[in-house]
């Protein structure tokens, strides 16, 4: 458990941060370190370099803007999920914080630095689909706004360049969101987790958003499943029958010792139904 | 009866642990300390045809780097096996590999370095060129034809055949049996997961040229036996072996392992203080390992449910070498449980010790035990399930009655005392069977999967009489020393050759040496751990250390009060006859005169000015024991369980868990319960989530704590704890093992819960642990579909 030898810089700003990146060899962004220094003590993550960027001010705000929450970077798991902004605007995001890891990476982790991860298992990712969240990230030129459905792009793969810092996420309220979760036993990841938002108008489905982590490489929407539940009332049965519709998102699912990929879909179509209920009945229907 | 025993004592220990102030191996500090890290095998099985050192030798920092030939060269001997049953195999084990690798994790290298960042860069520097070799990891598939052999001078990878029973007795359960059920099952590998990895560190003297080893053992003075005669050669006068602080155990701290040879060896190579610390990934990968075995069984019984016969065979998967105690644990603690609770005449069992390119298995908390009870509980669920009885009625059926013990079983041990009838119908009180059955009926009706599960186990715990022991197959003796010195202010050590990691000796030794000597328990001092300052010892493990070690200190004191008790009368001017040791207060006085009498105190002064003695006493007040047991003790338990299995997820949830356990007469109920609990949390681990799991190439599946899902509080809801004591009749304690009976029971009960729950889908088997998928698969193959 000891890492190979790294420089180590903290970056005083996002804009020594991205000098930083695009300057170093290897260099790594860390904020919270409950991704990349696990991976580094087991030699799995091998940096030259070390940006931290954990005490730049102003980028653990979270803010209502409109209609929206802007979420900066560096805010803690346990910050989203105690955020009164959050839980009232959109109890799904909140939800979701808290079912990360546990207290300690609560504590330290950030959502930033999950997002950037992208591990396959991370909780963030599928709510950030399902709400349909804009990522900011800061580069050599400039900052620009990445959606999430074009932000994951493979397992431990995003659209951000090696030089480019998120500074924050804005994430639409909605407050027809649920997000249910099968923990993995050991690691805590999600085996499967499922984001879902609904939309009533009078007593039928107007808009309705399923995302999933855990099965695929990447969270995934899944669309079809999702517009099969629109258009008709919230019932069980249509509900069931839209959630039978989500393998096909999953794509070629992954497996481990605990959960092969085969019950991982399986997992993925009754957790989508539970989802789908709760994030109904907290949308009026 | 005292002051102390039998009451909830704080525990001593606790406000150093709570505190951040206990004393591990890893927090010795000595000046000029170097560290060690070792090369560990990526290849399971595979000939290393060359290996280049000169980059890691090369680098700043780094002292040396060692290989298998410099220890062999160095005088190193390879590690022995100290417990052989008749025709034993046993491969070499040397302590660094030479040519061949036979494990993930066998050691190829070690690395001196002035830190552990620069050891842990050199040791990756070092490039080792293998040639892989076929590879076994199975159990039962070592012997087929064609496997690979893991030593080839070893047939059939057959360490040894072991078997015991009365085979004449089982043949004819058989044949006039009207009812026969069968199981074939694995219980599954498991990584023994203690909160503290295994380390250690050494100084060589060179002007006395005494070593002293620091190292995370449960039994320091084996390890100090074995360094001494077999390993390092260094004289025992010459070795001083400390087992500090240490930090969990579960049976995988018993053992000797390659690094107790290796940090003194190179710390004696390079002339300075040396020390290694496991990581995580080296503890799954190099700390012996548990259970794995794979089981046909048959239990014979006629048709009003009275068992007549079991019949068993195992294979035992030993690992790729033979861990110091490996084959006891599937022969003697295994095959002689198999009558369990129960009378039935006809028991035999035989088992295949089989060599495999996995870690080394040994003992893991139960030992054999947990293994004997998973098998017979399930077998009698079966047996209920196919009469259409009751599984607690049943049990209670075949109970061995209270009346009959001592009682003989087909399979050596003579079960000492118990009741379990009033065990059982305890349990069933406290849990309120009938009314959890009435639930689950309710539950059904609603759709739902409720099941109950209940158990009665046995354990032999506290071994063990070193003349059985000796003629099963162990090398050593298994008494216990206890020494009581009284200092001349009366203020009391006592030094014990049990070890604590985790179970509060210093709490219960000094409770029951306060009792026996009617002094505050806060002049009594517990030492252990420490072969500088205990004479002998055998150590913890096999839940011992009450029932021999305690008992051994029993002794001493009794050896204080009589020596005291003459001194007493000789100072008071009586006559022995007529003056009382008083275990309440400590005082020795004039009997119906309570007032005339001389405190504990001014005794042991006097024991050492000597001024007036009786005739022949010698000074000084100071007495050492050496207590072998007459017959292991045996524990028993009646678990029960609720559990509801979720119908489309699967994930199964406890919902109530009562434990009644007999562990005889108990010294510190608090310290019980919390091993009882803690025991339980274990056995439901392997139960739910515990996968221990080789790739068929030898790669370790699960070799990280991000895969291996040791069991945590969330797991179940409070335990309840109840229980009944039959005192042990032979030892002076009265008491049995507490620290294995909770994850004996537990596995079963959980495992008998989830299948009730599961019945009426047809499913009767699954293999543990029980996950949601195993259970999706089980109800699918089963027709339910879901």
């Amino acid at each position: 458990m000891y890492p190979n030898q790294f420089d180590y810089h903290r970056a005083a700003s996002v804009a020594e941060a991205v000098e930083l990146l695009s300057s170093l060899p290897d260099a790594k962004l860390v904020a919270g370190g409950h991704s990349l220094i696990p991976a580094m003590k087991l030699r799995a993550a091998q940096p030259g370099n070390v940006v931290d960027i954990g005490r730049i001010a102003g980028l653990a705000d979270i803010a209502a803007d409109g209609d929206s929450l802007v979420i900066g970077a560096l805010a803690t798991h346990a910050s989203v999920a105690g955020s009164g902004a959050v839980r009232d605007g959109c109890p799904m995001l909140a939800e979701t914080a808290a079912a990360i890891g546990d207290i300690q990476v609560r504590n330290r982790g950030t959502i930033g630095g999950s997002l950037a991860h992208a591990d396959p298992g991370a909780d963030y990712p599928a709510a950030m689909l399902a709400l349909g969240a804009e990522i900011t990230a800061v580069g050599a030129g400039g900052a620009r706004t990445i959606a999430a459905s074009d932000f994951f792009v493979d397992i431990l793969t995003t659209a951000l360049a090696d030089n480019e810092v998120i500074t924050s996420v804005r994430v639409p309220c909605a407050a027809g969101g649920a997000y249910v979760k099968h923990r993995h036993p050991a690691s805590s990841y999600a085996v499967v987790g499922v984001a879902a938002c609904v939309g009533m108008d009078g007593g039928n489905v107007a808009s309705c958003a399923i995302a999933i982590n855990g099965v695929a490489g990447k969270a995934v929407s899944a669309d079809a499943a999702a517009a099969a539940l629109c258009g008709g009332p919230a019932s069980a049965d249509r509900i069931a029958a839209a959630a039978s519709g989500v393998g096909e998102a999953c794509g070629e699912p992954l497996g481990d010792l605990y959960a092969s990929g085969e019950f991982r879909v399986h997992l993925a179509g009754v957790y989508t139904k539970r989802a789908l209920a709760l994030a109904a009945e907290r949308a009026g229907a | 009866m005292g002051r102390y025993v039998g009451t909830s004592v704080k525990r001593v220990e606790d406000p150093r642990f709570i505190q951040g102030k206990g004393r591990y191996v890893a927090n010795i500090q000595l000046p000029g300390m170097v560290h060690v890290a070792i090369k560990r095998s990526p290849e399971a099985h595979a000939r290393i045809t060359g290996m280049d050192t000169s980059a890691a030798s090369a680098m700043d920092g780094v002292l040396a780097v060692f290989t298998g030939q410099d220890f062999k060269d160095g005088g190193c001997g390879s590690l022995p096996c100290g417990w052989l049953v008749p025709d034993t195999k046993v491969p070499d084990r040397p302590i660094v590999v030479t040519d061949r690798v036979c494990h993930v994790g066998d050691s190829v290298a070690v690395v001196v370095a002035e830190d552990p960042y620069i050891a842990a860069d050199a040791v990756e520097a070092i490039e080792v060129d293998y040639e892989p070799l076929p590879t076994v990891v199975d159990a039962r598939g070592a012997m087929d034809d064609g496997a690979p052999l893991v030593h080839a001078e070893i047939e059939d990878n057959v360490s040894y055949h072991w078997g015991l029973g009365d085979e004449e007795a089982r043949d004819k359960a058989f044949s006039e049996a009207d009812e026969v059920v069968e199981i074939e099952l694995v219980n599954q590998r498991l990584i023994p997961t203690a909160m503290e990895p295994r380390a250690a560190a050494a100084q060589w003297d060179a002007a006395s040229e005494e070593m002293t080893v620091w190292t995370t053992s449960q039994n320091p003075h084996p390890i100090r036996l074995l360094l001494s005669a077999f390993t390092l050669g260094i004289p025992e006068s010459k070795l001083r072996v400390i087992s500090p602080d240490v930090g969990g155990g579960f049976g995988s701290k018993i053992f000797h392992y390659p690094e107790e040879v290796i940090v003194p060896w190179v710390a004696r190579q390079v002339g300075r203080p040396a020390r290694w610390v496991a990581t995580r990934t080296e503890s799954q990968m190099t700390d012996s390992q548990g259970r794995d075995h794979v089981t046909v069984a048959k239990l014979a019984m006629t048709s009003d449910g009275t068992f007549t016969g079991l019949d068993v065979e195992t294979w035992a998967n030993q690992g790729a070498y033979l861990s110091t105690f490996a084959p006891l644990i599937p022969t003697a603690l295994y095959i002689t449980l198999l009558s369990g609770n129960y009378k039935m005449p006809g028991v035999f069992g035989k088992v295949h010790g089989t060599l495999t390119n996995t870690v080394p298995v040994d003992a893991y908390r139960g030992a054999g035990r947990p293994e004997a009870a998973y098998l017979v509980e399930r077998l009698v669920d079966l047996a209920a399930a196919r009469l259409g009885r009751d599984p607690l009625d049943l049990r209670r059926q075949n109970a061995i009655p209270k009346e009959d013990f001592p009682y003989q079983t087909p399979v050596a041990f003579l079960y000492d005392s118990g009741d379990y009838d009033r065990l059982m119908e305890t349990a069933a009180d406290r849990a309120d069977y009938a009314g959890m059955r009435a639930a689950q009926t309710a539950a059904r009706a609603d759709g739902k999967l409720r099941g109950v599960g209940v158990v009665c186990c046995i354990e032999a715990s506290g071994p063990a009489p070193s003349a059985v022991a000796g003629s099963l197959g162990s090398a050593v003796g298994f008494w216990e020393s206890g020494e009581v010195r009284v200092h001349p202010t009366g203020q009391i050590s006592v030094y014990t050759g049990s070890h604590a990691h985790g179970q509060g000796h210093e709490t219960t030794l000094a409770q029951v040496v306060a009792d026996e000597l009617g002094v505050p328990m806060e002049s009594v001092e517990v030492v252990h751990g420490d072969t500088g300052r205990i004479n002998f010892g055998m150590g913890t493990y096999g839940s011992r250390s009450a029932c021999v070690g305690g008992s051994a200190l029993v002794r001493s004191a009794e050896k204080v009060r009589a020596k005291v008790l003459q001194l007493g009368a000789h100072l008071l001017e009586a006559a022995e006859e007529d003056v009382v040791y008083d275990r309440e207060s400590g005082r020795v006085h004039v009997k119906g005169s309570p007032d005339s009498g001389k405190d504990f105190g001014e005794l042991a002064f006097a024991a050492y000015t000597a001024h007036s003695l009786p005739d022949g006493m010698e000074p000084g007040l100071n007495f050492v024991s050496f207590y072998d047991p007459a017959n292991f003790t045996f524990p028993a338990s009646s678990h029960i369980c609720e559990v509801e299995i979720c119908p489309d997820s699967w994930e199964v949830s406890v919902l109530r868990y009562v434990a009644v356990d007999d562990v005889g007469k108990v010294i510190n109920p608090m310290i019980v319960e919390g091993q009882i609990q803690g025991g339980i949390v274990q056995g439901v681990g392997q139960a739910l989530t515990e996968i221990g799991s080789y790739s068929d190439d030898g790669q370790l599946l699960s070799g990280s704590l991000l895969e291996y899902a040791v069991p945590r509080a969330d797991l179940l809801p409070g335990i309840e704890v109840d229980r009944i004591e039959t005192p042990s009749p032979h030892n002076p304690l009265g008491v049995k093992g507490a620290g294995e009976m909770g994850t004996i029971a537990a596995t079963p009960v959980v495992a008998n819960a989830v299948l009730d729950a599961l019945a009426p889908l047809g499913v009767t088997h699954i293999e543990l642990p029980l996950t949601p998928e195993r259970i999706w698969r089980a109800v699918q193959a089963a027709g339910n579909g879901a």
